[in-house]
């Protein structure tokens, strides 16, 4: 018998290295101890945190700022069902992640062992796909296929459960050589005639409006979108998923649309005549009330999941395929027609003008108040000192729209939050991943007092690894979305909203053997910002904002996306 | 409305459960589903029958196809196929009314499959509302007591069944650092 011997857990960490998986993120346990013990002289590095949950956060963190796949590793039964919300988080995001769990050993499986939990079961519906290997035989295979089905395609996590006996079982590793999904259909060309018929549709159109999504990134197609956005000189709008595609400073980007989105980009999409959706999903933060969404519009959906096409609203002409490579050949269809281009040139012209005015009209632009650090005044200055370079990995909530709003990104892969899911606690392992992927790069965990106290425990993963990130917490004393809500749709009821107690930063970022510090006046912020960057190590700066304020542009549940909230009611003199 | 899907998929464990959790996951309810290995063995064909909006059914087929063991889904609401129910019923009898009971199950293609003094057990197939027709003329007789095996289907048209090619992973070398 020809190849090495060895046990599964060995078997586990050679497959992974095939994968070029550098690091993985993970707590150990009963039965994944085989594991641990071939790590113990290996060459992949892995990341102890502090809860199962925030391996899978940091992993997809590592997924995002790279595009590679991101690992995380937990043992059976409650280190399993610990992974859940990441799980879920990344599938609502499309995020490349492979999670590794232990499992019960195979005569147990069933018996309500110890630590045993229905794990294959459990993370059927949060997966892409998911494994329950119980033969030492079919592991590489499971490992491999586990990867090229979170990485391609439509991105997503993969959960592979390995029984101890299997991790302990002795084979002669011989490495995969193919791996066969006959059901696993990617379709990445686009249809030629399709591609024709875009490319005569945006040369009729008098109003085209380009709306990207996460799509791009996933397809590393930034480029394409930037040249098919200039070829076509429209108003383009990224989602929250986007932002980065297209350089923040592009002239033809508008900024993100949707419930928190400008003024001009939900004028300008509700107003289009043309809508050309790119590698996204017409999600219900986006359109608002999808029956008034962009009435004008034909749609032009662009998606490498064909179940995305005209699920939520009908395509006039769906393609199928993977964004960098149609969006090339649109380009090139767009060029053998360009004596269209002329014909509805003046109608663009007036169009982009009109964009161009909405925008003028109610810019997004920061409140800056002498008495008080307003939280829109905090993201104007991270966006200075980022300079639209630096990584921010933001929580969920107000904070997250602000800075969705106000920051800028010169490149994809700097804005790193959870979209679909809206997981809390999510910023701060989420920059734990991407600060070990980009181990140059200045990196932002941009938090609310919720969220921040939801991941505490990772502060010492921090300090652990000696990881230099910058932890803001926009400190506002209450969960500011949900507070937000009550104000505006319950009578100001506020119910278990305030969230008092928060930790003295100082002793508590001292207790991890670093540095924090409080900053409450406007005067003190930015140079509070400029020591906490030039702090060599990590840094835990806690900014007292003002308590009451709301995220505007706001379209309230139910809306049409025109209907837009644009600032406070204005208090009115009783006479 | 009830939609007829028809899937061909790999006969692997949880394979049924992706189909059913997609189906329970958006509250609808099956009505049948029947299961079976191919003349493939590493193949199963299942036939579901499911209660939904008529204005889902192509995304639900898009999301069974989006299953990595599903090969093919197919909606046979509305295409040419053969759909076919198996009912097997035992129904109580007397010494009177023995004669009655087969003549009767001869009209509708059925045939005792076993005999005793309380009574018959008949196997009859055919489309399902000729079944529920059968049923309720057999509940006439006596006491019943049904058992029924779901729709199965098979298409008329011939689909071609698009397959992935097997992915050959670059040699071995090994990025030990």
């Amino acid at each position: 018998m020809s190849g090495t011997l060895m046990n599964g857990a060995k078997i586990v960490l050679e497959c992974l290295l095939r994968e070029k998986v550098d690091c993985i993120f993970g707590y150990p346990g009963g039965v994944t101890l085989p594991l641990y013990d071939a790590m113990y002289d290996h060459s992949i590095r892995h990341i102890l945190v502090r809860h199962e949950q925030n391996a899978c956060f940091a992993a997809e963190g590592y997924a995002r700022a790279t595009g590679k796949v991101g690992v995380c590793c937990a043992t059976s039964g409650p280190g399993a069902t610990n992974l859940v919300t990441g799980l879920v988080d990344a599938m609502m995001d499309s995020i490349p992640v492979v999670a590794i769990t232990g499992q019960v050993s195979t005569k147990l499986i069933g018996s309500d062992a110890f630590q045993e939990a229905d794990t294959f079961g459990i993370t059927r519906s949060c997966t892409k796909h998911n494994f329950l290997v119980k033969q030492l035989a079919d592991l590489p295979q499971a490992i491999h296929e586990a990867f090229h089905i979170a990485a391609t395609g439509r991105p997503g996590p993969v959960l592979v459960d390995i029984p101890k006996d299997v991790l302990q079982g002795q084979a002669h590793y011989q490495p995969v050589s193919a791996i066969h999904l006959p059901g696993y259909r990617v379709y990445t060309e686009g249809h030629a005639g399709q591609i024709r018929r875009a490319a005569q549709m945006i040369w009729d159109a008098k109003k085209p409006f380009v709306y990207a999504g996460g799509g791009i990134l996933a397809a590393e197609a930034s480029e394409e979108l930037r040249a098919f956005v200039e070829a076509i000189d429209a108003p383009a709008v990224l989602t929250l998923m986007a932002l980065g595609a297209l350089p923040g400073s592009h002239p033809n980007f508008i900024s993100m649309p949707g419930m928190h989105g400008s003024y001009a980009a939900n004028l300008a999409m509700t107003e289009c005549d043309l809508l050309i959706a790119l590698g996204t999903r017409f999600d219900d933060r986006v359109t608002g009330r999808l029956s008034a969404f962009a009435p004008h519009a034909k749609v032009i959906h662009l998606d490498i999941d064909p179940a995305e096409i005209s699920k939520n609203r009908n395509a006039d002409l769906p393609i199928v395929g993977d964004a960098k490579r149609v969006l090339k050949k649109m380009i090139q269809a767009l060029e053998e027609t360009l004596e269209m281009r002329p014909k509805n040139a003046p109608a663009r012209a007036a169009w982009r003008a009109q964009v161009a005015e909405w925008k003028r009209e109610h810019p997004l632009e920061p409140e800056i108040s002498a008495d008080e650090i307003k939280p829109q005044h905090l993201v104007s200055e991270i966006d200075r000192l980022s300079g639209g370079e630096a990584i921010v990995a933001s929580d969920v909530g107000q904070h997250q729209m602000w800075a969705a709003q106000l920051l800028r990104f010169n490149q994809p892969r700097l804005w790193i939050n959870s979209g679909g899911l809206g997981s809390m606690g999510f910023g701060l392992p989420a920059a734990i991943g991407a600060q070990m992927a980009r181990p140059d790069k200045l990196v932002f965990a941009l938090v609310g007092d919720g969220g921040f106290q939801m991941s505490i425990p990772e502060l010492a993963t921090i300090a652990n690894q000696g990881l230099p990130l910058k932890i803001v917490v926009m400190n506002n004393g209450h969960l500011g979305m949900v507070r937000q809500w009550q104000e505006l749709f319950y009578n100001n009821r506020l119910s278990q909203v305030r969230l008092d107690s928060f930790p003295d930063v100082e002793k508590l970022a001292g207790a991890y053997g670093f540095t924090g510090r409080t900053v409450e006046r406007p005067q003190e912020l930015r140079a509070a910002l400029e020591a906490c960057v030039r702090e060599p190590g990590p840094y835990l700066l806690n900014v007292r904002v003002s308590p009451f304020e709301n995220v505007y542009p706001m379209v309230p549940a139910g809306a049409a996306i025109n209907e837009m909230v644009l600032s406070a009611p204005q208090p009115v003199e009783v006479g | 409305m009830l939609q007829l899907i028809s899937l061909l998929m790999e006969n692997k464990p949880g394979a049924l459960m992706r189909v059913t959790g997609l189906l329970s996951a958006r509250g609808y309810n099956i009505e049948s589903l029947t299961v079976a290995r191919t003349l493939d063995p590493e193949l199963s064909r299942m036939s579901i029958v499911v209660d939904i909006e008529p204005s889902q059914r192509g995304q639900l087929i898009k999301q069974m196809n989006k299953l990595i063991n599903v090969l093919q889904a197919s909606d046979l609401t509305e295409s040419p196929a053969v759909r076919r129910e198996l009912v097997l019923l035992r129904v109580r009898a007397t010494m009177q009314n023995r004669q009655a009971i087969l003549k009767e199950a001869e009209i509708f293609g059925a045939r005792a499959v076993d005999s005793s003094v309380e009574g018959f057990a008949l196997e009859a197939t055919g489309d399902p509302e000729k079944l529920d027709e059968f049923i309720g003329v057999m509940s006439a007789y006596g006491e019943i007591e049904v058992t029924r095996g779901g729709l199965v289907a098979v298409s008329l048209e011939a689909k071609k069944l698009k397959l992935a090619p097997p992915i050959q992973k670059e040699e071995g070398v090994l990025h030990n650092g």
